[in-house]
């Protein structure tokens, strides 16, 4: 369920608030309901110099949501941190990123549930017959032939962004056959959520790997479509296309989606032994149940202790991200999400995607590299 | 006068100007809702205003947001007179409905070459029709 402050609005407020003050019997999800980040983090809040609205309007959502029964576990991967999906299990996702993962790499059921279409499932514990709960709509329509060997994260998310920007319409379903790496749950991470994100693609089957393609002849209906490559050199200039001009950098998000222990973990070892450039920022966006853990091991020290900033429960798009960028001075965006570069562009950043250690050297030296 | 003939949508009848793109739609990835205006600078309509305007654009994009901003944009009074586009998705729909916002997509031709930027268009979502006043 999403439900940021920047999204809901005060329009949307005052209808969580209406149903708030229903009596207790009659607003309490009769299914299991948790959220995604929030927009505010306590902590980070005064240094990202947030409006002034966004707390106390953060506190009333929070509160309208509790009454109703919801758990704020305020992250965008539940699929990592609360519960993985199941196979043919029927579900509500308000987050593209969580629906196109639970589709496509765990072969659950959902649709693009935005808004309150997410909460009346969660009240009601119904969920309209459409789309992604029907065989019909989940066979492959398009073929794309991977022809290169994704590595780092920010590839990964590449190629769902070359593939979803292909997408004319929500049932469109893109089948990518010949990656020879295999991915892990971060990687499917990526690409789900860059591919969802660039096109409004709610489910993808990798061949050979995702559970309803284990091979072609399986995902579609007759013979399968004239197969689009992608290249190396696909790769390239999309990367290419985000850099042009662009040599310093204000500041370095590793967020959208939030990330996994695995990931967090990743990212501190690379950083160790480095220190942020201060004229640099450098953050990274974390479900709660990760925040806690990766203090609990030692990561968020170590990620602290380099001038690394970790903000908890929220995700960088979703905090007023025009209006912290205007009163921090940010503008030049370096990200390894393929998903970010695409939505901050409206918010007044000029975003670069590189890849994870290409953003790491940016956030030390105040360059690309 | 001519007309077109979409799938039955969602709100109440409208009239405007139109404002036409063969490119996406995203409340979230595409606009400056403070201002009313496009901000992403590879969107086609880069800089203009959609306040009141029958947006007329290819295919709903990007995220889940618009199911909610579509409400806020109406109550402050920063919203398009209507959306017409190729290819909806459930997010729009569900935003369209929550926000009383007219919105028809499935057009049997492209929407964003049959009807002209500035035309003036009245829309009726209940029958999914689109009349160009004065095309």
């Amino acid at each position: 369920l999403m439900a940021d402050g920047e999204a809901v609005g005060e329009a949307g407020l005052a209808l969580l608030e209406r149903l708030a003050a229903a009596p207790p019997e009659e607003r309490r999800v009769r299914v299991p309901t948790v959220t995604d980040p929030r927009g505010v983090d306590p902590a980070a809040c005064a240094w990202l110099r947030q409006p002034e609205l966004a707390p106390p309007r953060e506190a009333r959502i929070v509160r309208a949501l509790e009454a109703l029964g919801v758990l704020l576990t305020n992250t965008c991967v539940p699929y990592q941190v609360v519960a993985p999906p199941v196979a043919g299990e029927h579900l509500a996702m308000g987050d593209t990123g969580s629906a196109i993962y639970a589709n496509s790499v765990l072969g659950a059921r959902t649709n693009f549930e935005g808004g309150v279409a997410a909460l009346w499932a969660g009240l009601t514990g119904r969920v309209p017959r459409y789309g992604m709960h029907l065989d019909r709509h989940r066979r492959g329509t398009w073929l794309f032939e991977i022809d290169l060997e994704p590595g780092d994260w920010a590839e990964w998310g590449a190629i769902g962004a070359l593939v979803g920007r292909r997408m004319r319409n929500y049932l469109e379903v893109p089948v990518l056959t010949g990656l020879t790496v295999r991915p892990g749950s971060d990687e499917l991470k990526h690409l789900g959520a860059a591919l969802a994100s660039f096109g409004s693609t709610p489910l993808f089957h990798l061949v050979g790997t995702t559970p309803e393609a284990p091979d072609l002849a399986a995902v579609f209906d007759g013979p399968p479509p004239a197969a689009v490559r992608l290249g190396r050199a696909d790769l390239e200039e999309f990367f290419a296309g985000f850099r042009r001009g662009v040599d310093g950098v204000d500041l370095v998000v590793f967020a959208a989606p939030q990330l996994s222990l695995l990931e967090v973990e990743r990212i501190a070892g690379l950083l160790d032994g480095r220190r942020v450039d201060p004229a640099v920022a450098l953050l990274l966006a974390l479900p709660p149940a990760v925040a806690a853990e990766a203090r609990r091991l030692g990561l968020a020290g170590r990620l602290e202790g380099a001038g690394a900033r970790i903000l908890e429960g929220v995700c960088f798009y979703q905090m007023y991200a025009r209006e912290m960028g205007v009163a921090m001075g940010w503008r030049r965006l370096v990200t390894n999400s393929a998903k970010l570069v695409n939505i901050i562009q409206g918010y007044g950043y000029q975003p670069v995607l590189q890849p994870t250690e290409a953003c790491l050297e940016a956030a030390c030296t105040g360059r690309l590299p | 006068m001519r007309e077109l003939r979409g799938h039955p949508g969602i709100g109440p009848p409208a009239r405007g100007r139109a404002l036409v793109a063969r490119d996406g739609f995203s409340a979230r990835y595409d606009l400056d809702r403070e201002a009313g205006r496009f901000s992403r600078p590879a969107h086609r309509l880069y800089g203009q205003s959609y306040v009141g305007r029958v947006l007329v654009l290819d295919q709903a994009k990007g995220g889940v947001a618009s199911a909610w901003m579509l409400q806020e944009m109406v109550a402050c009074g920063r919203a398009p007179a209507a959306l017409l586009l190729n290819a909806a998705n459930p997010v729009l729909a569900q935003g369209a409905a929550l926000a009383g916002l007219p919105l028809i997509d499935r057009f049997p031709l492209d929407v964003t070459a049959a009807i002209p930027d500035g035309a003036l268009v009245e829309v009726e979502p209940l029958t999914g029709t689109v009349r160009l006043l004065d095309g």
